[in-house]
């Protein structure tokens, strides 16, 4: 057990660092998102519950307009599972990583974000750390980062002393990075390319508001028609 | 809406988001091998969506008005550049970010 514990806590010392980052852009936008949550009269509570229980960023500052809204349950599920689609991309990706970790499963696939898809999927954890703390470590703190952030927006927003505009810029610079580290891996070339040739096209033909499911359409498109060619290892 | 309305929207909403991340963990359960075409799009996906990410954070960028996505194109240039020379990604998050904030908070405020 003493050993587990310390092998968890070299597992947290090495994720700290990567998470660096998302904890910048979280404490920007989960901040946001509570004073948001404030300033419609949802208060701490629902503010902490939403990030607890519906962690998922975008659909979160959605959910805003559904919760001040008349009550339709079936319109917020359908909302949310679009919004949300993605997420299906980052499960497919992380079947065999994800594979044989036994109860650690429920929080890895409970807290998936975007923000911890790219970390697991790019950064190789440490020789003497073991993948699964690895993994782990950095889904816990994201998750933590992001229901701190949310709940000291909702509880003292407005005493913010410095300006924090663009600070949320850190999120598309952590994404930049990650592009760029798929992007060394000469294999990856291809099919980095046709995301962003597929999301850029989905932007202009479906402007931003609608653009994430038509992008993963043609993205699901194009990798299945050259994934003959794209494949690397044929596993 | 009454308190349990909410509860139950912030529950619909939940349920929605769970869905989207637990159905290809049950559609492929970990003690069956996934089909090659699943195990190859497993493979391909994450350049592709680390593409579609990049590109969805600059979604709200207008090139043809003021500033004409000078800040992103110049922040993104510096990190970058920034990854390129050290491949330190706190650096050049941190570079990237503190450029972005100085041009939006001055030079193009």
């Amino acid at each position: 057990m003493e050993k587990a514990k310390s092998g968890f806590a070299r597992a947290l010392r090495a994720a700290f660092p990567v998470t660096v980052p998302v904890l910048t852009g979280f404490l920007c936008l989960g901040v946001a998102y509570g004073i948001l949550m404030s300033t419609s009269g949802l208060g701490i509570v629902w503010t902490g519950l939403m990030s607890a229980v519906a962690f998922g960023g975008s659909m979160q500052f959605v959910a805003i307009s559904l919760l001040c809204g008349a009550f339709d349950p079936l319109q917020a599920l359908l909302l949310s599972l679009m919004v949300n689609a993605r997420h299906m991309f980052y499960g497919l990706s992380m079947l065999d990583r994800y594979k044989g970790l036994g109860k650690a499963r429920f929080p890895l696939i409970y807290m998936l974000c975007d923000e911890t898809f790219s970390l697991v999927s790019t950064v190789e954890p440490p020789p003497e750390v073991a993948p699964k703390d690895f993994y782990l470590a950095v889904t816990l703190l994201d998750y933590g980062y992001w229901l701190a952030a949310s709940l000291l927006g909702a509880a003292v927003g407005d005493l913010i002393p410095f300006d924090t505009t663009g600070m949320d810029f850190a999120l598309t610079a952590l994404f930049v990075v990650l592009f760029l580290e798929q992007w060394r891996k000469p294999e990856n070339r291809p099919s980095a390319v046709i995301g962003v040739a597929c999301t850029v096209l989905s932007l202009a033909v479906f402007g931003a508001d609608n653009l994430v499911i038509p992008a993963m359409v043609l993205i699901l498109a194009a990798l299945l028609m050259g994934r003959r060619r794209l494949c690397h290892d044929e596993a | 809406m009454t308190k349990l309305e909410m509860l139950l929207t912030v529950l619909a909403v939940a349920l929605g988001t769970q869905i989207t991340r637990w159905l290809p963990f049950l559609l492929f359960p970990e003690d069956r091998q996934p089909p090659a075409v699943v195990r190859q799009l497993g493979q391909l996906l994450p350049p592709a969506v680390m593409g579609l990410l990049v590109v969805y954070c600059l979604k709200s960028v207008t090139p043809t008005a003021f500033p004409y996505g000078a800040p992103e194109a110049i922040a993104i240039a510096v990190t970058a550049l920034l990854h390129g020379w050290k491949r330190n990604v706190l650096l050049s998050i941190a570079g990237g970010t503190a450029v972005y904030m100085l041009l939006v908070q001055t030079v193009f405020a």
